[in-house]
């Protein structure tokens, strides 16, 4: 493969046939073997981890996520059928799994294999639209603007995909990956240069924008006609007694085993993913603790301050970390290297601003059950303005020091 | 106390005046360039805003509501058609004699504001917090509430802008888009962030 790729490579350089798809060669190249390009000039830091390295180091911290999310979404898809009575899903998945002898609805409970096999047909044809679309117009740019495609990209699109409902229309995947990638990213010039994360942007832009596909009672199950209210939604109205009542317990929810998007149901898997960012320094342990803080602290201020008309007001912290995608915020959206703020002491101001807001949201805002998306989006706006303030109480510390 | 409490959060957060209504979109966008200067016009607009809101609201509740002349003698007297040419007036005097006022005594910030002083005549965020006061029929003291708040729900819009446009200075913009069209397009995204504050009740 490697004499094949050095073989084309003249074609692709400048002057050559296919020099307007150099960006597409390189991406590929790249994604194999480290680029053999070293810094020119004084400074040389030698470090095997490069841009690439990291995006890919975030794709694998998102496999637990990944794994949950497709035993869930089928978990989710096999109850709700037996709950119903259908015994056979009827549309191409149907075929599909009959074709290789996968049992569905009531046949599959506590059929690990089953339902993952359920889950893995609707996380794919979702992931792949959001590759497809979005590396289209990644791609685009890259030629038309002489940059190269990297692995950006690659954590855009997952995490994406796995904050999306199971039953999202393909159509509105695609809008949404392309609103993202091109006015969240592309538009500022790629990946490093862009103000809000692209993943969020753009699926805040589908909220809003598509909020019967996205929101609801009757999107987070992936079968016609079958509703399931998400824990949150259920908190929203009637408090964590809703919850309780409608059957959710918090190691449920803890697991991931509710309904919900695809990936951002399971707490566990994101602590595990959370766990191997730390460990590899790839994700700002600052920015994690800083919204853990913050959103427990605000918790407890609104337990103090009661409420007897809104029944939010006396949720427990623990469960606001495992419903909804407060988790998956946490560890990987508010974590982007990009958007969040680049200095220590900013990092913490910026991981508590989140967590603050997510929960005022949550509680204090009737319009939006979930808050996480949004918190995150509100704290990007912040981030380069608590690394103005660092950096300012720097210089004059540093002028009063040597005056 | 409250009340007054809900309605500063609301016009800082819920209901700002550059986000949410994108008022006074001019100097917003051509003074939010750096930070520092940002804040100095921040401060500014809480200034004027702080006066011109509760003269407006006096003028307003005494000369010109319908009625409101009933203290002169003349209960059937309706000059609120007069209302937009006073409140700008208003707005141009005051701007005026706060000028002349820092001049002579505080000329460190007379010197920091230097041109986007007088601009401020015509932000239309000025002008429009007035208009909003007289829409909700606010009495004086929420007058004076409410032109705090929405100066500082203002001022912060174009601190946090001028902190993104700073960071923007070392992204790599397509020709076309450069200067005021990528500004639109953070604008634009500002308020999708904004957005977390649509739909809260107080």
């Amino acid at each position: 493969m490697r004499k094949f790729l050095d073989n084309i490579a003249p074609h692709f350089e400048k002057g050559g046939k296919y020099e307007k798809f150099f960006s597409v060669y390189e991406m590929i190249d790249t994604f194999f073997w480290s680029p053999p390009s070293v810094t020119h000039g004084q400074t040389h830091v030698r470090d095997a981890i490069d841009l690439k390295r990291v995006m890919t180091y975030v794709v694998i911290a998102t496999l637990p996520c990944i794994l949950m999310a497709w035993f869930n979404t089928g978990m989710q898809a096999n109850t709700g059928m037996a709950g119903v009575g259908m015994d056979q899903v009827n549309n191409w998945r149907g075929d599909l799994m009959a074709m290789f002898g996968i049992a569905q609805g009531a046949a599959a409970e506590g059929n690990l294999l089953a339902n993952v096999f359920h889950g893995f047909l609707y996380f794919v044809p979702i992931y792949l639209t959001t590759l497809i679309v979005g590396g289209i117009w990644e791609v685009l740019f890259a030629s038309v603007r002489g940059h190269e495609v990297n692995e950006g990209f690659l954590v855009t699109s997952m995490l994406y995909t796995l904050t999306m409902p199971p039953d999202a229309p393909l159509w509105v995947v695609a809008l949404g990956i392309s609103f993202g990638v091109v006015l969240g990213k592309e538009v500022f010039g790629g990946t490093g240069k862009n103000f809000l994360n692209p993943a969020l942007t753009g699926r805040a832009f589908l909220y809003f924008a598509y909020p019967a596909h996205l929101s609801g009672n009757s999107v987070w199950t992936a079968v016609d006609g079958v509703t399931g209210a998400t824990p949150l939604g259920l908190a929203a109205t009637g408090g964590i007694q809703a919850v309780e009542e409608a059957g959710f317990t918090l190691q449920q929810s803890f697991l991931g085993m509710i309904p919900g998007s695809l990936g951002e149901t399971s707490t566990l898997a994101c602590l595990i993913g959370a766990a191997f960012l730390i460990f590899t320094k790839i994700a700002s342990h600052r920015v994690i603790f800083g919204v853990f803080v913050g959103m427990v602290a605000t918790t407890w201020l609104f337990n103090a301050i009661g409420s007897d008309t809104n029944p939010m007001f006396a949720m427990p912290w623990y469960w606001h970390l495992s419903v909804g995608g407060f988790a998956f915020g946490m560890v990987y959206m508010a974590t982007d290297p990009v958007s969040a703020a680049m200095t220590n002491k900013g990092r913490w101001a910026y991981g508590i601003l989140i967590g603050f807001m997510c929960v005022v949201i949550r509680v204090a805002n009737p319009a939006f059950p979930e808050g996480m998306m949004l918190a995150i989006l509100f704290a990007n706006l912040w981030a380069p303005i608590f690394d103005n303030f660092v950096v300012q109480a720097n210089i004059k510390r540093r002028m009063q020091r040597n005056g | 106390m409250e009340h007054l409490m809900s309605m500063a959060v609301k016009a800082i957060f819920v209901e700002n005046l550059a986000i949410s209504f994108f008022l006074g979109m001019c100097t917003f966008l051509a003074v939010s360039k750096k930070i520092n200067t940002a804040m100095g016009l921040g401060v500014a607009v809480i200034f004027v805003q702080v006066v011109t809101v509760p003269a407006n609201n006096l003028i307003y509740q005494y000369l010109l509501k319908d009625g409101a002349l009933a203290w002169m003698g003349l209960p059937n007297v309706d000059l609120s058609f007069l209302g937009l040419i006073s409140y700008i007036g208003v707005i141009a005097a005051m701007v005026q004699i706060l000028e002349m006022f820092l001049d002579k005594y505080v000329p460190v910030l007379y010197n920091a504001l230097g041109i986007y002083l007088p601009l401020i005549t015509v932000n239309c965020a000025i002008l429009g917090g007035s208009l909003f006061m007289v829409e909700r029929d606010y009495n004086f003291t929420e007058s004076v509430t409410y032109g705090v708040s929405s100066g500082i729900g203002w001022a912060m819009a174009i601190v946090v802008l001028a902190g993104v446009r700073e960071k923007l200075k070392y992204s790599d913009v397509p020709d076309g888009l450069q200067g005021l069209g990528i500004t639109f397009i953070t604008v634009g995204l500002m308020s999708l962030g904004f957005m977390a504050f649509s739909g809260v009740q107080l």
